[in-house]
């Protein structure tokens, strides 16, 4: 669906799920951009995007999204469609996620996409008592461990890694950030949006934010030729969760540890939270990471402030 | 939050003004735009804890500090000491000697248990006062960033060993020479005199058998479980800095040699302290 370009030789760059709010933060940063030609893909509209942008609404499983492909002229491909509804039934989370990202990393490598970045997240990691405060790229990812739900995006995450040995063509990047804030609607900053937000009694981790403007543009960085590897990527700083909390004017509620689960469960069966369980694990322990190779290899520094990171969760995104 | 800034408040207001302020300040930080290093340490909760640790490290235990003048100004640097008394108060002692008696005032950061994460209140009270989950990648990182660490290389043996072993070491770990060598880190002995003597206990083992623990101290005077230490007298002694040679990757029985070393000059210490003591309580 592209239109009359004056230089349609720009670069093709897939990016699933563009659609989400994500989505459209990086189309929107990749556009401004003009080094690329943008091709979404995405089961859902995009409403109101530029015309000079591509959009394909179809399955990632599909023969429809190999024909994106097929015609060889795919330059690079971000994956970020990722499906986290933990409501979906685990089996269609599961086809969707994992054998949808292997579809992409065949196409990818059958058409010869020189460069695959998918993103993952530090939640890989997983939250634990014992974790030390930060970890790096080569820590184990532990998050299946204790959490079901995690368990697709440990699986992409392997997955892509192995893709580092089945094309060595390709450049792969993965990158795992810490919780993105911002207008975005995943765990983190619904979580941070409710008032009042519940807390553990006694319990206060540091955590590690970042932007979503700063992950847009890491992943317009980790198009650069060259660049391939595991990174992950660190907001500007480390502060209690508290503070963050405090910083965003809500008020809080408090509850003992033994009471939580039991609660948060019920809560999530009547359909009051869409927090699974063991989410709460996320505000209980350490779940930090290392980011100075995305610094050193990425040349990533965030540009937002700690201050407005966190409050950019307040903040309505347009386009 | 709640009860850390409950307990800043019920101590600023009863304490009378002292030099802890000045010292807070002087603590050479890595902080970020709201006060906090990677690590959850603040100065202001610092404060409040250095009133109560400053009261029981002056009038408690009246404790006596010998040989601060080897406590390095700045740069990285490792204690390693005995470790003893079933409480941990011999960590807390260390480190208000170090804050306390140098004329630059230093943050000892001591790696906690592993479980302490999982206890409410104390999960980040402990690291909003600078002390840390005990890693050997949280060391190393530290260490890197030139600050002081404390280690206890006898663990959980030395804590909880009963009354009858006092001023024994128990065996030392090797992990401590390994990281001391990778990060090219000198080594202050510290000798703790008082400790053993604060919770003599008796070790009741059909009792740790059944609740799974590895010891179950029982001490001669309620509540009989050690939970509030004797007034004893601390005595520490800080030794001259120690190098360690070699390859942090060198086999066990290369570094044991130098374990031992550091091993010995703290009992040799402890012997020294001990003969110079008169009275375990004054």
């Amino acid at each position: 669906m592209s239109s009359g370009d004056p230089q349609p030789e720009r670069p093709k760059v897939v990016v699933t799920g563009m659609s989400g709010r994500l989505g459209r933060v990086v189309a929107r940063h990749l556009h401004r951009d003009q080094r690329f030609q943008l091709v979404g893909l995405d089961r859902r509209p995009f409403s109101g995007r530029p015309k000079d942008v591509e959009h394909h609404e179809v399955d990632l499983r599909s023969k429809k999204a190999r024909d994106v492909f097929r015609a060889g002229d795919v330059a690079a491909l971000i994956h970020m469609g990722v499906m986290h509804d933990p409501r979906a039934s685990a089996a269609e989370l599961y086809s969707w996620n994992v054998s949808g990202t292997s579809k992409l990393l065949e196409y990818a490598q059958a058409y010869g996409v020189k460069k695959v970045v998918v993103l993952s997240s530090a939640n890989v990691y997983g939250p634990r008592p014992d974790n030390p405060q930060f970890l790096t790229e080569e820590a184990p990812l532990m998050a299946a461990q204790r959490f079901p739900q995690m368990r697709d995006l440990v699986e992409i995450d392997h997955l892509v890694s192995t893709f580092f040995w089945k094309a060595r063509e390709t450049e792969t990047v993965i990158l795992r950030p810490v919780h993105i804030l911002g207008g975005v609607h995943n765990a983190p900053s619904n979580y941070l949006r409710l008032d009042p937000i519940p807390v553990l009694l006694g319990f206060d981790p540091m955590v590690q934010v970042i932007h979503e403007r700063d992950v847009a543009s890491a992943l317009g960085r980790a198009l650069s030729p060259g660049i391939r590897g595991i990174f992950n990527l660190v907001g500007p700083g480390e502060v209690p969760l508290s503070v963050i909390i405090s910083e965003l004017g809500r008020r809080t509620i408090r509850i003992p540890h033994p009471l939580a689960r039991p609660l948060w469960a019920l809560a999530f069966r009547l359909g009051l939270s869409s927090y699974p369980v063991a989410e709460l694990d996320f505000i209980r322990y350490v779940c930090m990471v290392d980011g100075s190779r995305a610094e050193r290899e990425l040349g990533f520094r965030p540009r937002f402030s700690l201050r407005e990171t966190i409050l950019a969760v307040d903040e309505r995104s347009d386009w | 939050m709640g009860v850390a800034d409950w307990l800043r408040r019920r101590v600023d207001r009863r304490a009378p003004p002292d030099d802890l302020g000045a010292r807070t300040r002087a603590l050479v930080t890595r902080r970020n735009e709201y006060g906090f290093d990677p690590f959850g340490f603040h100065p202001d909760h610092l404060h409040t804890a250095a009133r109560l640790a400053g009261w029981l490290y002056r009038s408690y235990f009246r404790a006596e500090a010998h040989g601060i003048e080897h406590v390095p100004a700045s740069g990285r640097v490792m204690f390693i000491a005995n470790h003893s008394g079933q409480l941990p108060f011999d960590g807390l002692v260390i480190g208000s000697a170090v804050f306390l008696e140098p004329p630059q005032p230093r943050l000892v950061r001591s790696m906690v248990e592993h479980f302490v994460p999982t206890v409410p209140f104390a999960s980040y009270l402990l690291s909003r006062w600078g002390q840390i989950t005990g890693t050997p990648e949280n060391c190393r990182r530290l260490l890197r960033q030139d600050e002081a660490i404390l280690v206890f290389p006898e663990g959980a043996r030395g804590i909880s060993k009963p009354f009858s072993k006092r001023y024994q070491l128990a065996p030392f770990g090797l992990g401590f020479a390994r990281l001391a060598l990778e990060t090219d880190t000198p080594i202050v002995p510290v000798a703790v005199i008082g400790a053993e003597e604060q919770a003599p206990a008796v070790n009741l083992r059909p009792l740790a058998r059944l609740f799974g623990a590895p010891s179950f101290p029982v001490v001669p005077y309620p509540p009989f479980v050690p939970l509030v230490p004797l007034p004893v007298k601390y005595r520490l002694y800080f030794g001259e800095p120690m190098r360690l040679t070699g390859d942090p990757d060198d086999d066990d029985e290369l570094l044991e040699d130098q374990v031992k070393a550091v091993r010995n000059r703290i009992q040799s210490m402890i012997h020294l302290g001990l003969q110079a003591r008169k009275h375990v309580f004054w």
